[in-house]
């Protein structure tokens, strides 16, 4: 078992023969995911991925077609607010999105949307999903991650290749690994996530990486002391981060008082969250 | 990005919402001459992108138009936490019998924009959230319905606002959201909205955050960008597409990732360093861009090592390693560097900086307790 995605999903991408769709896709199927069709507006007909992947006109098209159950998306900032209504309408239960500067009022109307639909929505601005072994759905490099029982959710991408980097040094796995996003508003939030590893029974601990910006995190501590049975370890970067400043993420800014990190690593403490000094650190609070 | 007080309330006013009558003055002879067309009393308005600027002394009443002159000329002299002033709004001073604060920004919780206000008006919203938070009406924003005029009602019920402003109320509230709607702001406010002398409701300061994100649709807006909202390095690296922030420390730091630069912050911290900034110079870097953060770091006097810290997904090592190369070139480094480079073509990369003088790290606690003693050396 693992959460979200496992090598029975049937991947479209959307923005497939982009520069960075066209990078990824082939790199997901180095990582045997099932990668079963593409869509760009305009190369409907042709074949991405040196001829492995069809590609479509609409995703209503390739999900008739390829029988695609989650979707990937890539396309620029300005036009992925389209492509998510668009993989929605098209009937896609999962959709994962990597595109990052989509405008907050736009993304208010695309969750409001996904959550009537009843549809889940990984990010935007994330590095998506890795079940290692299984499947990757995004962009987070295959080869610092095995297949184990840790799993991990984080807001960040790089951050969170490192911490799965050290986890598999230490000799541990992971069940799946997912990244959120670091937008202020966004699909699954830790809430979500960490329910869904409490329930998966390949994972028996889990790792959980935030950053300053927002309340995600004091929330996520008061979710874990009520209904979290299995072991959780924490980062917060962003510990020296200077107040009113976005660092780099959107939603990654102290505003006023509410945001710092110290609240955060306080708030998970409270809920008996081994809080780490810094990334490195994690494997070794997990043994 | 941030709208100064008189580019805000020119947008309300746009949108219905009344402001008193004034103009923008960038020498004292300018606001001496609006002062005396208003023929009453006004007010100079330091227009500066930070909060405080009446306590700071940036806020003054004028009676006559020489008392304007001299007055505008002081606050043009001023600079208020760092910023220069260097535009004072003259409005026509207002008669005020009740300050309200009314503004609306995005929840992230709740997934939507939500409506504030509070009749403890001109004050910081976060002031009245901490010591009253009762006093603090909330409507909640439907992004596909917009605000409706019941809303308004609610609102003006919940703050006791006597029954004969409701009709202006709702106009100005409708007024605040198109705003916020057609500007993408993340934060659109009036503070304070009054009643004025001739019980009329008028907005006597604003402020709006436009989101970034969505500028690409406001040309307009951009053009409206005060550059001494950013460091002179921050707008530089603006131009290169790297995201950089300035802060006070030692170390300078470049990063691939938002969240890892901040963790490498963190951790230089954590072993007694202090970070010259972030650093986070993006997914895929090449070479050209990788130099132009260099030659922004290294623009900052106070940094006396560097710590490289890639992890090579997208951004290839190699890449990355002819960047540093190629700035060593151009610009020339006389600081200790400390390089970590961990992923896609890690090998290459370390060998293309095998030759240059450089320590070498390949664990993060390494690399920055090596950067730190450097920096300490120094």
């Amino acid at each position: 078992m693992s959460i979200l995605v496992n090598k029975d999903t049937r991947v479209l991408i959307q923005g497939i023969t982009g520069r960075e769709g066209s990078f990824h896709a082939a790199a997901m199927l180095a990582y045997n995911t099932k990668v079963v069709s593409g869509v760009t507006p305009g190369k409907g007909g042709e074949w991405a991925c040196d001829n492995k992947v069809p590609v479509f006109e609409t995703c209503k098209e390739a999900v008739k077609s390829t029988g695609a159950n989650c979707s990937l998306i890539f396309v620029p900032a300005r036009f992925a607010t389209d492509a998510l209504f668009e993989a929605a309408d098209a009937g896609i239960p999962l959709v994962v999105c990597i595109s990052d500067g989509l405008a907050v009022q736009d993304m208010m109307r695309v969750r409001n949307y996904y959550d009537q639909k009843g549809i889940k929505l990984i990010g935007p601005n994330c590095p998506g999903l890795l079940t290692p072994g299984e499947a990757k759905v995004g962009i987070i490099p295959g080869y610092v991650a095995k297949p184990g029982s840790v799993g991990i959710v984080a807001r960040s991408g790089t951050l969170t290749y490192e911490v799965i980097y050290a986890i598999t040094n230490a000799g541990m796995g992971q069940s799946t690994c997912v990244g959120i996003g670091g937008d202020p508003v966004k699909g699954l939030n830790f809430i979500e996530v960490l329910k869904m590893f409490e329930d998966d029974p390949q994972t028996d601990r889990i790792v959980l990486i935030g950053e300053i910006g927002g309340n995600d995190e004091e929330k996520a501590a008061e979710y874990i002391a009520d209904h979290v049975t299995k072991p959780v370890v924490a980062f917060i970067a962003g510990q020296t981060a200077p107040p009113g400043k976005r660092m780099g993420h959107a939603g990654a800014i102290i505003e006023g008082a509410s945001g710092l990190a110290s609240d955060k690593i306080k708030a998970l403490e409270a809920a008996r969250v081994k809080v780490a000094k810094h990334p490195e650190e994690i494997p070794t609070l997990l043994k | 990005m941030k709208l100064h007080e008189y580019q805000s309330k020119q947008l309300f006013a746009k949108r219905g919402i009344p402001i008193p009558k004034g103009r923008v003055a960038t020498t004292a002879q300018e606001a001496r001459e609006i002062a005396s067309e208003m023929k009453s009393a006004v007010v100079i308005k330091s227009q500066v992108l930070v909060g405080g600027r009446g306590k700071a002394g940036g806020i003054k009443v004028a009676k006559s138009p020489e008392q304007a002159e001299e007055l505008a000329a002081q606050i043009l002299a001023m600079s208020i936490k760092g910023l220069p002033v260097r535009k004072v709004l003259v409005d026509e001073a207002s008669e005020i019998k009740k300050e309200i604060y009314l503004g609306i920004t995005n929840d992230r919780a709740a997934k939507c924009p939500v409506m504030m206000c509070s009749s403890e008006g001109g004050v910081e919203i976060e002031e009245v959230a901490a010591k009253t938070p009762e006093k603090i009406i909330r409507e909640y924003i439907n992004p596909f319905l917009g605000l409706r005029e019941y809303q308004a009602r609610n609102i003006a019920a919940g703050i006791g606002l006597p029954r004969e402003h409701w009709n202006a109320f709702a106009q100005i509230a409708s007024g605040l959201y198109k705003t916020y709607a057609e500007t993408d702001a993340t934060l659109s406010e009036i503070n304070p909205l009054v009643i004025d002398g001739s019980n009329q409701l008028k907005a006597l300061d604003g402020k709006i955050v436009v989101d970034d994100n969505a500028l690409y649709r406001h040309p307009d807006l951009s053009e409206m960008r005060d550059p001494d909202e950013d460091a002179a390095s921050e707008i530089e690296a603006r131009k290169y597409g790297l995201s950089f922030i300035k802060l006070d420390g030692e170390i300078g730091c470049m990063v691939n990732g938002a969240g890892l630069a901040m963790g490498t912050m963190d951790i230089i911290s954590h072993f007694g360093g202090t970070p010259a900034n972030f650093l986070d110079v993006g997914g895929g870097a090449n070479a050209e861009k990788v130099a132009a953060a260099f030659r922004i770091i290294l623009s900052d006097k106070n940094v006396k090592a560097v710590l490289i810290n890639i992890f090579g997904g997208i951004t290839r090592c190699d890449e990355v390693a002819r960047g540093i190369l190629k700035a060593i070139d151009e610009v020339g480094v006389n600081v200790p560097m400390v390089v970590r480079l961990v992923g896609t073509n890690q090998e290459e990369g370390r060998r293309l900086l095998a030759d240059a003088k450089m320590e070498t790290a390949t664990l993060l606690a390494e690399a920055a307790q090596k950067a730190v003693n450097a920096a300490k050396r120094k």
